[in-house]
């Protein structure tokens, strides 16, 4: 904290934490609150409307399903990459760590397009073989399992790399000269040193997978009751002017990814201090 | 992309600075992993950019010149630019008063600042709506004009500045403010000259973010914008109308179009980030 002398004058500092306040509330709180408002007008008739609507029961199970999937891959796949990166050498390292952000910038719309055009069975570079194998990816839950592990695949290996880097490795080399193998020093030294990471870097996964919405939009053909996701319902539900069920869908959706928030902002000062 | 000149740099190299080697198994770990983040992501998005230009570069040319998606990158590039001038104040404001302001209700603050990265895009766009829609409360409407394109731009980009200036605040040492007090410099001068400059590397790499972000957002703006044609219509939502309308070259010309602003803005914070690094 700063000492007294270095404090603003006091309508400065008033000023400041009131334009603060004021644009947070107008911009996020209180849209916000209002949504929460909307699917309790009724008491618990909107919500269990729409938990009882088989379309939306269908697809909050199919949201849950492809959102596990992708968390699964991206925990795998992330927790290795980051280890790569941070302990070994080899060419194209740079390129690879810039690109492994490459998927935070690029529209889901342009997510979805890249896997139909690799993906379609008709004209897809690899669909037309998988298609041949019996396997359908676009249209089906596989490719919106890819969709969703495409759009949350930096969010693991960002918070696991920096701890990684921060602490070392002389621990491990410590164990590996003591004859433990790579898996007992993975288990017994590397992961419970970045645990804490994983655990934050899967609930951001999990909030993200939860609400993709435009990536799966392309690659799933939004077909209810088949392919339609919980993100899917609320457009077509809005649109459908079946605002109670929408409003109570978003709810649920909205609810989901504060929990996870709420769960990381819990969890990080503990672990740092 | 590099997995075959892997095992001939087996057992090399050992470096004093904690790098390992890359032995048999974890050369055939890293080959699976670039094999797997290929088919994920480079390879499709490496698709997109040949079936752009599928028809030729005269094809490519004609798509993205064409009125309505000139229109839609025009919308999209002005807004982006707009929400991120905001969010350069706005995100500063909001990290110097989560820093070094204290009063109740400051760490609910902090943990709402996150909600719009954590809400489902489409949910975002229906919160906005239920404030700032046709049954707005205080008679404000938006819905289908262009500001609800910044509207929603605005919340989907909120977190950015303030989540990367606020660690580089809290860093700051108090003595070299002492000092410029001592020296007889105002607040608002060793703002100026001794604060602001530490801070700029980081709000130019939040700025790029927000920028980016901007450039891509699709599932906030579909309820709220409209989506009409040639006035509230961004590239994203153009792109997917050429996908629907069985154009997929056309669709490949506007989305490569988006990917080169990507791959820009990974460059620049590429470079932000080394230039900070050397610093500190």
């Amino acid at each position: 904290m700063a000492s007294a002398r270095l404090r603003e004058p006091a309508p400065v500092r008033w000023g400041l934490r009131l334009l603060a306040v004021v644009y947070v509330f107008l911009l996020v709180l209180w849209p916000v609150s209002l949504v929460v408002k909307y699917t309790f007008a009724d008491g618990l008739t909107a919500l269990s409307t729409a938990l009882t609507d088989p379309d939306v029961t269908h697809a909050l199970w199919l949201t849950a399903e492809v959102a596990l999937s992708a968390v699964l891959i991206n925990l795998v796949f992330g927790v290795w990459i980051s280890i790569l990166l941070v302990r070994y050498e080899f060419p194209g390292k740079r390129a690879l760590s810039a690109l492994i952000d490459l998927p935070l910038s690029v529209s889901p719309v342009v997510v979805g397009l890249a896997l139909v055009l690799a993906y379609n069975p008709r004209t897809g570079l690899f669909g037309t073989h998988l298609d041949a194998a019996g396997i359908q990816v676009i249209f089906a839950t596989p490719g919106m399992v890819l969709a969703t592990a495409f759009v949350a695949l930096p969010l693991v290996i960002r918070e696991v790399v920096p701890v990684l880097a921060e602490i070392g490795d002389e621990q491990e080399q410590a164990s590996r000269s003591l004859g433990a193998n790579a898996v007992q020093t993975f288990r017994r030294i590397t992961l419970p040193s970045i645990k804490w990471a994983v655990v934050y870097g899967v609930v951001l996964t999990l909030a993200r997978s939860l609400g993709e919405f435009g990536a799966v939009k392309v690659v799933s053909g939004n077909i209810v009751r088949q392919t339609q996701t919980a993100t899917l319902v609320v457009e077509s539900k809005y649109q459908g002017f079946d605002q109670d069920t929408a409003y109570a869908t978003a709810f649920l959706l909205a609810t989901a990814s504060v929990i996870c928030i709420v769960v990381v902002s819990l969890l990080r000062p503990k672990d740092e201090s | 992309m590099t997995t075959s000149t892997v095992p001939a740099r087996t057992a090399r190299r050992r470096r004093a600075g904690g790098t390992g080697s890359l032995s048999g198994p974890t050369g055939l770990g890293l080959g699976v992993a670039v094999l797997w983040f290929s088919l994920l992501v480079l390879i499709p998005l490496g698709l997109v950019v040949t079936t752009a230009f599928s028809d030729g570069f005269a094809g490519f040319w004609d798509t993205i010149t064409s009125p309505q998606t000139l229109s839609a990158v025009e919308l999209t590039v002005v807004q982006s630019v707009l929400v991120t001038l905001l969010n350069v104040v706005m995100g500063t404001v909001i990290a110097w008063v989560l820093v070094r302001d204290r009063f109740p209700g400051k760490a609910v603050l902090d943990v709402v600042i996150d909600i719009p990265f954590a809400l489902p895009t489409i949910v975002a766009g229906l919160v906005l709506l239920a404030l700032y829609g046709p049954q707005s409360p205080i008679g404000v409407n938006v819905a289908n004009t262009r500001s609800s394109v910044f509207l929603a731009l605005a919340f989907v980009t909120l977190p950015f500045i303030v989540r990367t200036v606020q660690p580089v605040l809290e860093e700051l040492e108090a003595d070299v403010e002492e000092a410029a007090a001592s020296l007889g410099a105002g607040r608002l001068t060793t703002f100026r000259r001794i604060i602001l400059p530490s801070l700029v590397p980081s709000i130019a790499a939040g700025a790029a973010l927000s920028f980016a972000r901007g450039i891509s957002e699709y599932g906030s703006l579909v309820l709220l914008s409209g989506n009409l044609p040639n006035r509230t219509e961004v590239v994203s939502v153009r792109v997917l109308t050429y996908i629907e309308n069985g154009d997929p070259a056309a669709a490949a010309a506007a989305a490569t179009l988006m990917l080169v602003v990507a791959l820009a803005v990974i460059v620049a914070l590429d470079v932000i980030q080394r230039r900070v690094a050397r610093r500190g």
